[in-house]
Order: structure tokens, then sequence, then C-alpha cells
């Protein structure tokens, strides 16, 4: 059974009214999440270090935003990105630093830590998008562990304590923000989370999603159609840069705290992880791959030394069992790849 | 920046990048090989790599009980330790390598589904492997008692070639040689080579796919292995996650000089470990990475198919 058949078959049913009052409750319901844990039944809802509100921004708020950035570049356009955390990093610090020597809020900051960590995007993408899928891989790979270097060796970045005292973002539409207050910040999150589903939706079915698609599909075929792949793929690792930098802000402002550490390899692996696990390509299937995977760890600290194993575990188990993912994309698009692979079988 | 140490230490410095480099290029046959067959990076690379250096550890503490204050032994005896430890490890190492292929890859590829999924059970299964070393261990590096003298074999204007690092050069190269003429002179060879060019042109061959998958791992797994076994005999402690800078230099090594070419592995290790101990030598241990990285990203730019080019996969789709 496809679970992602079955919603977008009910979903091409509806009507405009439906679909919008469809979309008003969910986000709704997604807004006052944070309140789930009020009762006194939810309460296991919990982690055993943090509270449920703030497992619903950091990591799982995060998560869900990095991993839809990731997407882009991943699901839709098929470019391996193994170095995403760079960009996170890239935000975060920018945040830092502009916090720390400016008097700039986080909301005026948060333009310009998406506009380098684009520009990041940018510099990194001209050279190395040229290159083939493996290749890209270690490059970025590289370029993750080298800005986390740069951090870790440059005494203006505060070396290995990284930079402390960033400022939260002030008081807005009667929100305030700080460590009590998680909720405002989670509702900030869903507010880009749902921006980013917003613009992925409409990209996708116009050209440059539809360049993505070719490009993910067969680059060969992409070129000889006319796609000119690597301005498709610059904007697509740039915007996927720009998310992650936007989530890197927020991160900042939310912990007031960056150092080298927190952006380690494996905060990439885990965010791709969250996209091939939930179903690359299908939004909603990252969005549920974000969810269970940034909440999963956190729910069973308990079990705390153990934590890492029974994530690497699942990784293993899920992907034998459902190796698209646990909402794989849409079939028919799985079905042009299926006749492709018949047609290259014939040839042989 | 300190430019006179090149000069000044050149002999030295060479020596030390030599035996790195080689460490690196047995590593990286592990990477190279398996991508050659399977199109995949095997992220577990790095983790059979640290099961190896376990492997040294616990034949050497817990099979033969030489304890850490352990005098050094000499002459036939200590060729002959050395040798079993040497051949344990590499089973240690090609053991899990078997086992990386069974559980991460061989059912998914049976299912013949995209690639990302076997890099993810890959990575999945790299987790679980170290994270249970780290609980084993409690996180702790683990030293191996040291068997081997360290003397110097000459010394010449300040240059010292002391005996690990003649044995770590010499081990290497014989062990490169034998995987070099394996896989281009035997039959299980001209099979790996084969899959490497086209899986399903081979299949039509006769050649078993699984069975040649699985020697590769091995073959992989073992040279990996030997890798630990040197890389102890010269850095004498482990740790859970040894594997994983280790393990990225050495797929660096791999696309350096070509992924998939076994050539290609020898000089990009060698050209990567050379590189490595002349430039922390000049800017800084601290940024060796970053060098290497750097390095990296020029030569695939200018040359994106890597230094040696894909002498074994000529086609890839």
């Amino acid at each position: 059974m496809n679970l992602r058949d079955k919603g977008a078959e009910i979903w091409e049913k509806w009507g405009r009214p439906q679909r919008v009052a469809f979309a008003v409750i969910l986000i709704a319901i997604v807004g006052l999440l944070p309140f789930g844990g009020n009762f006194s039944f939810t309460s296991f809802l919990d982690t055993p270090v943090s509270s449920y509100q703030a497992v619903l921004v950091y990591p799982v708020g995060m998560f869900v935003l990095m991993a839809l950035g990731l997407n882009i570049v991943v699901g839709k356009s098929g470019l391996l990105d193994l170095g995403y955390v760079a960009f996170f990093a890239i935000g975060g610090y920018t945040a830092g630093l502009l916090g720390e020597y400016t008097s700039l809020n986080t909301w005026e900051i948060l333009p310009v830590g998406m506009a380098a960590a684009m520009l990041a995007g940018v510099a990194l993408g001209l050279p190395t998008l040229r290159l083939r899928g493996d290749y890209l891989a270690i490059v970025t790979l590289g370029f993750g562990e080298i800005v986390r270097i740069v951090a870790l060796n440059t005494q203006s970045l505060g070396a290995s304590t990284g930079i402390a005292a960033i400022p939260t973002p002030p008081k807005t539409f009667g929100l305030i923000f700080d460590i009590e207050h998680s909720n405002s910040y989670f509702w900030v999150v869903l507010i880009m989370i749902l921006l980013v589903i917003w613009m992925v939706r409409r990209f996708t079915v116009r050209r440059p999603g539809r360049a993505w698609e070719a490009i993910r599909q067969d680059e060969d075929v992409a070129i000889l159609m006319g796609v000119p792949i690597l301005k498709y793929k610059i904007w697509s690792f740039s915007i996927g840069a720009a998310i992650g930098g936007a989530a890197g802000v927020i991160f900042a402002s939310k912990t007031q705290y960056v150092a080298p550490n927190e952006f380690t390899f494996n905060v990439s692996v885990l965010i791709l992880a969250c996209v091939v696990f939930g179903g690359m390509g299908n939004i909603w299937g990252v969005v549920l791959g974000g969810v269970l995977l940034a909440y999963l760890p956190e729910r069973i600290r308990f079990i705390s030394n153990a934590r890492q194993l029974v994530f690497g575990l699942t990784l293993v188990v899920i992907m034998n069992l459902r190796p698209d993912g646990l909402l794989p994309r849409k079939k028919r698009e799985k079905l042009g790849a299926k006749a492709k692979a018949e047609k290259e079988g014939s040839n042989v | 920046m300190n430019f006179s140490v090149v000069t000044s230490q050149f002999w030295q410095l060479l020596l030390n990048g030599l035996a790195v480099g080689l460490i690196y290029v047995l590593i990286s046959l592990g990477y190279t090989m398996v991508y050659g067959v399977l199109r995949l990076i095997n992220f577990a690379n790095s983790e059979i790599f640290m099961i190896g250096t376990f492997g040294t550890v616990i034949v050497t503490e817990h099979v033969l009980h030489y304890t850490s204050g352990h005098a050094a032994l000499h002459g036939i005896h200590l060729i002959l330790v050395l040798l079993l430890i040497l051949v344990v490890s590499m089973i240690f190492s090609a053991v899990t390598a078997l086992a990386v292929e069974l559980v991460a890859y061989r059912r998914l590829r049976a299912k013949g589904t995209n690639r990302l999924a076997s890099l993810i059970s890959a990575i999945g299964t790299s987790i679980v492997l170290s994270e249970s070393v780290r609980i084993l261990t409690k996180s702790a590096p683990v030293p191996t008692p040291r068997l081997l003298e360290k003397f110097n074999i000459f010394t010449f204007h300040g240059v010292a070639l002391r005996v690990d690092t003649t044995l770590v050069i010499v081990g290497a190269l014989v062990l490169y040689i034998i995987v070099d003429r394996f896989v281009s002179k035997t039959l299980l060879g001209k099979a790996i080579r084969a899959v490497s060019m086209s899986e399903d042109t081979s299949k039509l061959m006769g050649i078993n796919l699984n069975r040649v998958i699985s020697a590769t791992f091995l073959i992989g797994g073992l040279v990996t292995g030997a890798a630990a076994f040197f890389y102890m005999q010269v850095y004498e402690t482990t740790v859970f996650n040894v594997g994983f800078n280790l393990g990225l230099a050495a797929f660096t090594a791999a696309v350096l000089g070509g992924i998939g070419n076994i050539r290609g592995a020898f000089y990009g290790g060698l050209t990567l470990g050379l590189f490595e101990e002349f430039a922390s030598a000049v800017i800084g241990g601290q940024w060796k990475s970053v060098t290497v990285f750097t390095v990296l990203v020029l030569v695939l730019l200018l040359r994106p198919n890597g230094l040696f080019g894909e002498a074994i996969t000529q086609s890839r789709v």
C-alpha cells in the first residue's frame, strides 16, 4: 500500500474550499502542538532531558526545516550533499558575529545569514556542481569539515569555545523570545517551514521544479532538452543553503551560543537520514522523517548510552524494509524511472 | 608559515609522508574496490578499519597475553608474532567487511533500489559498529603493548629511519603489489574487473555477481585490516572513532587518484600522505584537513576524474 498515493488521490478529488479548509485545520493543529504537552495523559511526550516544548523547536522544528532545505538539493535535483551542516554553521556564526558586534536584531540578521549561506553555496557550487555525483558528495563533505575546522582555529570566531551570549530576538507581536518561552520559537520555525513548503510546492510545478526533475532523472537527456543544468543546479544548491542558513540563525538566537562542536559531520548525516528515511523528494515524507529522527533519539534518552546505537539500527532496518523511505514520492515519477531502466536494459 | 622546514627537514618529512601515504593507500583500496563493483561509497570502511585496530589490540593483549610493560621481542620470534597479529587483524576487518556487505548492501541490491538507500543503510551500519565499540570501551582510548623496539635503522644528517616506518613502507608496498597482481592476473580478479566495467554484461558471461561482490568486500577488508595493523605499530593507540578522519583522508586519496581505479588509489594515497606531511609542517598541524580538502577541490576542478583518470571504469552513466 502506498500512503502517499492514497493521500494525493483524495487531495486531487477535493475542490479549492476543501483544500483550504484542510490546510487551515492542519496548520492550526500543528500550531497548537506546544500546548499538547499540558495535559496529564500527554506528559509522556516530555523527553527525559528537556521539556516537550523545547524539543519541538530543537531538534524537531530545526531538523524538519533543514531536511526540507536539503530535500531540494538531494530529493528534488538528485545532488548528494554531505556537508549541509556547513550552511547551518555559516548561519549560526553570522548570527553570532553580527549579534555581538552590531546592534542588529535577529530578524535583521536573518536575511544576512541566509545571504551569507547562499553566497557560500554559490561559491562552492560553481566549481563543484560540474562534477559527477560521488565527487560532489566528497567535496561537500570536505567543505562541511573545512567550515568547522576554520571556526575551530580562528581566534576571532572564538576558536573551540565559540561565541556566547548571542542576543535573543526582541519582543515581536507580543511574543517574548527567551529560554522560558520555547513556544515563540516554535511558531517562528513553523512559519519558516510553511514558507519553505509553499515555495517548494510552487517550484515543483514550475520551470525550476521541472528542470530539477529532469536533472535528477537523467542529466544527459536534460542537457539535450536544453535545460541549463548548471544554472538550475546552482539555484537548487543555493536555495537549500539559504534555508540551512536561516535555520542556523534561529538556532544561534535560541541557544544563544554557537561552537564548532555543534556543527560536526554527524549533523549532515542526520539531516540526510531524515530526507532519505522519510522519503526523498516528497515533502510530507521528509517532514515525517525529520519529526521521527529528531524526536525519537531525544525520547529514548533514558537509554542514553545506547541511543545512537538504536538510531543506527533503526536506519539499517527501515532502509532494508522500505528503501524508498516511509512515504515515498509519487508513483508516476517512479514509473518514469522504471520505464527508463527497462529501455536501458533492452539496449544492452 | 615556515617554509624553511621543507628544505631543512626534507628527507624526514618525505619518509613520514611515505609511511602515512602508504597507510592511506591500503585503506583507500577498500573504498576504491567496493566503489568499482558497486558504484557506492562504502561508508562503513572507516569502521572496518577501526575494528581492525581493535583486532590488533585484542590479539596482542588478550590472546598472546603481552602487557604494556613487556620487553621488546627480537629476531624470528618478533617476526612470527607480528605476522600472527597482522593476519588476525586482517581477519577481523575482513569478517566485518563481509558482515557489512550482507547487512547493508545485499538485500537492497536484490531489490534494485536507489543508491541513497544503500548509502543510508551503510551509514547506519557504520553508526552501529562505532557506537557498539564506544559503549564497550567506554569512549576511552585503548593502547596496544609495544612489541617492536623502535630503534633507528640509520641516522644520516639528522634523518632517522625508524624501524616501524620501515615496516609500514615495506609491508604496505608488498601488500599493494599483491593486490594489484591479484586483480590483474587471477580469474577472480578478472571477474572483479568485469563487474566494475558492466554488471549486466558480466552476469551474461556467467559471473556470479554476489560471489564477486563478497570477494571484493573480503579483499577490501583484508587490506584495510592490514592498514589497521600498520597504523597500530606506528601510533599504538586506538579509539572508537579512529576511523573517521583516516577514512575521510583515505577516501579523499581514492578520489584524488580516480575512484574505482586501483593504481589511482596508490598514487592518490602517496600524493595525499606526502602533501599532508609537508603542508602541516609548513602551516601547522591543525590545518591539515583543510589543506587536504582544498587540494582535492582544486584537483577535481582541473581534472574532474581524479589525477589518474578512470582506467578501470571507462563508462559510467
